[in-house]
């Protein structure tokens, strides 16, 4: 393989991996703060452990996120120096804010809430969770303004400066105040707190089928749905507003996600398109009328434009080159995340509409369906992303920079390999001690978490304290 | 502001980011690569880590917001550099990936196989990223092979020279007496003792490498690099490392730390000075080198940046220092007293 494509790979992976679990980190972070402060307010003990408890898991989810954060940050520099180069003027400023305003946040409150118990008053305990929560939903929200330049540069926000041959910043506000980059937060925050809804949904549910700690997990149950279907709304109300950004700011991205080679009006929506081996022309498909209009307009008439007409466009505005992004990635990717976040919604309603019953923790669903409907959020989640920055192909920053221009140039084809099979091997050990813990600590249960030291084996801990 | 003026502050102020990132994280890393030699029973172990438990992930922040800022105050530092020093960077993440994962997970199951495995993974990856950072800030001072585009033309080859090893292994031993201190300030009873007799020794090694270094830094003139002639300062340095020696032979921990802490500092300032305005020097031709004027932003992207900076550091200084303070008692291995 070539640096660009190892490079990208590498990409990919490692944000890919990275975002499996900052999600969890966003969304879990809010309940806890809430379940202690629910404690706070009530003295209720069944608060207290319900903090414990999902403070746990929140706690083994957030430090793989921290771990791989880092390379993150690197990564810029050390395999798109070009990149760094062309925009850091631009792009280099919402990281710093992030570091400086979000992860010393985020760091140190959540180190005063692990260690702190006991030692500080317990209002700066209370304090220090909310924090940390909002620290690390703020790292999201500068990270996603940085991505936000990246997907849709808003043209007041920089200058080409032609003497140095790089982008330039010239109005702050306008960079902070990118629309396609605040539905993504909106859409992004909102996915959070469905991911962390959907863990607690699928181990309250483990608990409840085996008939243990009833009222704890039906409470956590309860409020998971509630939280689910809450938020698979907001996810979805973010995803169709971005629908319509998109068919301003990156029409081809938009074309490519529905396999729209002709220009159409209406236009129709594919439930299913069979492109030729070369993936640039369409052999057959399935078309509802009108629906694609309504997803990027919202109205039933408007005109979408078809790949080959924007092809054209490009070509006359940029040169001669291919624009159009691996059409069966963004057009599968897309079809994946809408209907797992449709199902999402649907599960969610269905859940909570279930907690009417007394005893529906006996229901045979019980068993499989919650913890099944846990993959949703993450597969519908990486499927977004990656259809956000493969539809973005061949840009890096989009109509400004493209991928192959970006790369560091001096690196190896070895150095790319050595990295790249290094971070999968870190990564892939770190995946297994996460999950071997995460599902060590959910089935332990919640009397196992109110006892800090040791084990989670009751054998070990109960004497203990 | 004129836009020297801010290229200055924003040196200055990525120096004393990195200033504070191994005043602050010297010690985790060093306390890490102690770990395993001094802790012998589980609570010893455990003891050890929450020294530095509440506060580790905090000062390794420092790194990122000294590379974020690098990014946006100076671009082409940022991306000679790090694309530069690929594997070295990529060991460093290594490193740091497998020490910070294993503070959160060590103690999450009772199999002293895990633990025991989950801590030496903390030394090794406190190792590998006290060695590296004081190998990637010797070739800085020694200048590395740039072209005129700005383009790193070596490898990691070029980066293990005899003067890039010595200052790894002068950065490990520092950090290893930085971390001694630390822990002899944290720590009672017969694990105080134990760190007192393992400080005793570093200090040795770490004055003998460090006088080494200076002289080589001397002898090969790097300290004539850039336009200002550290002065004192190196000797400031090994004054008050030899001071350090004294104090740790008195038992008088407090002073030890700070004195060695002072040696941090003062090695990054005279880093710093006899760089100036060089940020990354070029060995193939002085006049490829990178500097504060070629590297760096705009002046407005600086001018946002400093109003970022002037309201928010302050912040987290607070708020770090706070911490500290908060968990200013020392750590017992007393089994009930133990976080975990």
């Amino acid at each position: 393989m070539d640096p660009i494509t190892l490079s990208r790979w590498q990409f990919a992976l490692t944000t890919i991996y990275h975002w499996l679990f900052v999600p969890l980190t966003l969304g879990m972070g809010w309940f806890v703060a809430y379940f202690q402060t629910r404690y706070y307010q009530t003295r209720d003990e069944s608060w207290k452990k319900m903090a414990k408890f999902w403070g746990k898991l929140f706690l083994i989810n957030f430090a793989i996120g921290v771990v791989t954060g880092i390379v993150q940050e690197f990564q810029f520099g050390m395999n798109w120096s070009e990149y760094s180069r062309f925009v850091g003027d631009i792009f280099g400023a919402p990281l710093a804010v992030e570091a400086l305003l979000a992860f010393f946040m985020e760091s140190t409150f959540l180190g005063i809430w692990i260690f702190g118990e006991g030692r500080v008053p317990e209002k700066v305990h209370l304090a220090s969770i909310w924090l940390a929560a909002l620290g690390s939903n703020l790292s999201a929200i500068w990270i996603l303004l940085a991505n936000g330049f990246m997907q849709a540069p808003p043209a007041a926000s920089y200058v080409y400066n032609e003497a140095n041959g790089r982008l330039e910043m010239v109005n702050f506000f306008a960079l902070v105040g990118n629309p396609k980059a605040w539905i993504f937060i909106w859409h992004t925050l909102a996915d959070g707190l469905a991911m962390a809804a959907f863990l607690i949904l699928a181990v309250s549910a483990y608990h409840l089928v085996r008939k243990q700690n009833l009222e704890f997990f039906k409470r956590s149950f309860q409020i998971g749905a509630l939280v689910g279907l809450i938020a698979s709304a907001l996810i979805f109300l973010g995803g169709h507003t971005m629908g319509q950004y998109m068919k301003e700011v990156q029409p081809m991205k938009l074309a490519a996600l529905e396999a729209i080679w002709e220009t159409e009006q209406p236009a129709s929506f594919s439930l299913l398109t069979i492109g030729d081996l070369s993936g640039k022309q369409e052999v057959w498909s399935i078309r509802i009328p009108y629906v694609m209009s309504f997803l990027a307009c919202n109205n039933f008439e408007c005109e979408v434009k078809g790949v080959n007409e924007l092809q054209a466009q490009y070509e006359q505005q940029f040169g001669p080159g291919d624009y159009i992004p691996l059409m069966v990635v963004t057009y599968w990717t897309f079809r994946i995340m809408m209907a797992f976040g449709f199902v999402m919604m649907g599960a969610a309603a269905w859940f909570l509409w279930n907690t009417r019953k007394k005893d529906y923790e006996n229901a045979k669903w019980m068993k499989l369906v919650p913890f099944g409907a846990l993959a949703l959020p993450y597969l519908a989640n990486a499927s977004g992303w990656i259809l956000t920055e493969m539809g973005r192909q061949p840009w890096i920053v989009y109509g400004l920079l493209k991928v192959e221009d970006a790369i560091s140039p001096n690196l190896t084809t070895l150095d790319l390999w050595i990295s790249l099979i290094g971070y999968t091997a870190v990564y892939g050990a770190l995946a297994v001690a996460m999950v071997k813990l995460m599902k060590k600590y959910a089935v332990a249960g919640p009397d196992a978490a109110m006892h800090e030291s040791v084990d989670v084996a009751p054998s070990l801990v109960g004497g203990q304290d | 502001m004129s836009y020297e003026t801010l290229q200055i502050i924003w040196f200055i102020l990525i120096a004393i980011l990195w200033i504070g990132f191994f005043f602050l994280e010297g010690f985790d890393f060093g306390v890490g690569m102690l770990l395993p030699f001094l802790g012998k029973k589980d609570e010893e172990r455990r003891a050890i880590i929450n020294s530095i438990g509440s506060v580790w992930d905090g000062n390794e922040v420092w790194l990122l917001t000294a590379g974020g800022a690098t990014f946006a105050a100076f671009p082409h530092w940022y991306a000679t550099m790090f694309s530069g020093f690929y594997l070295a960077l990529f060991l460093l993440l290594v490193g740091l990936i497998i020490r910070g994962i294993s503070f959160e997970y060590r103690s999450k199951d009772a199999n002293p196989a895990w633990r025991n495995r989950f801590d030496w993974m903390i030394a090794i990856g406190s190792f590998l990223a006290a060695l590296l950072l004081g190998a990637a800030f010797a070739n800085l001072a020694r200048g590395v092979p740039i072209n005129e585009n700005m383009m790193f033309t070596g490898n990691l080859f070029t980066l293990l020279n005899p003067y890039g090893l010595l200052g790894g292994l002068t950065t490990v031993a520092i950090f290893l007496l930085h971390g001694a201190n630390f822990l002899g300030l944290k720590l009672e009873g017969e694990l105080r003792e134990r760190v007192n007799g393992f400080a005793k020794k570093l200090w040795i090694a770490a004055t003998v490498l460090y006088v080494i270094l200076g002289i080589f830094t001397y002898i090969a003139g790097f300290w004539n690099n850039g336009h200002i002639n550290p002065g004192v300062i190196p000797i400031a340095a090994v004054i008050v490392l030899l001071v350090a020696g004294y104090f740790i032979n008195q038992k008088r921990e407090g002073w030890a730390f700070i004195m060695v802490a002072l040696n941090i500092v003062l090695t990054q300032v005279t880093f710093f000075t006899m760089t100036f305005p060089n940020v990354m020097l070029s060995s193939t031709n002085y006049d490829w080198s990178l500097t504060i004027y070629n590297a760096s932003s705009s002046q407005y992207t600086l001018t946002v940046m400093s109003i970022v900076a002037l309201i928010f550091v302050p912040i987290v200084l607070a708020y770090q220092g706070w911490t500290y303070y908060m968990f200013r008692k020392r750590i017992s291995t007393e089994k009930k007293s133990l976080v975990y």
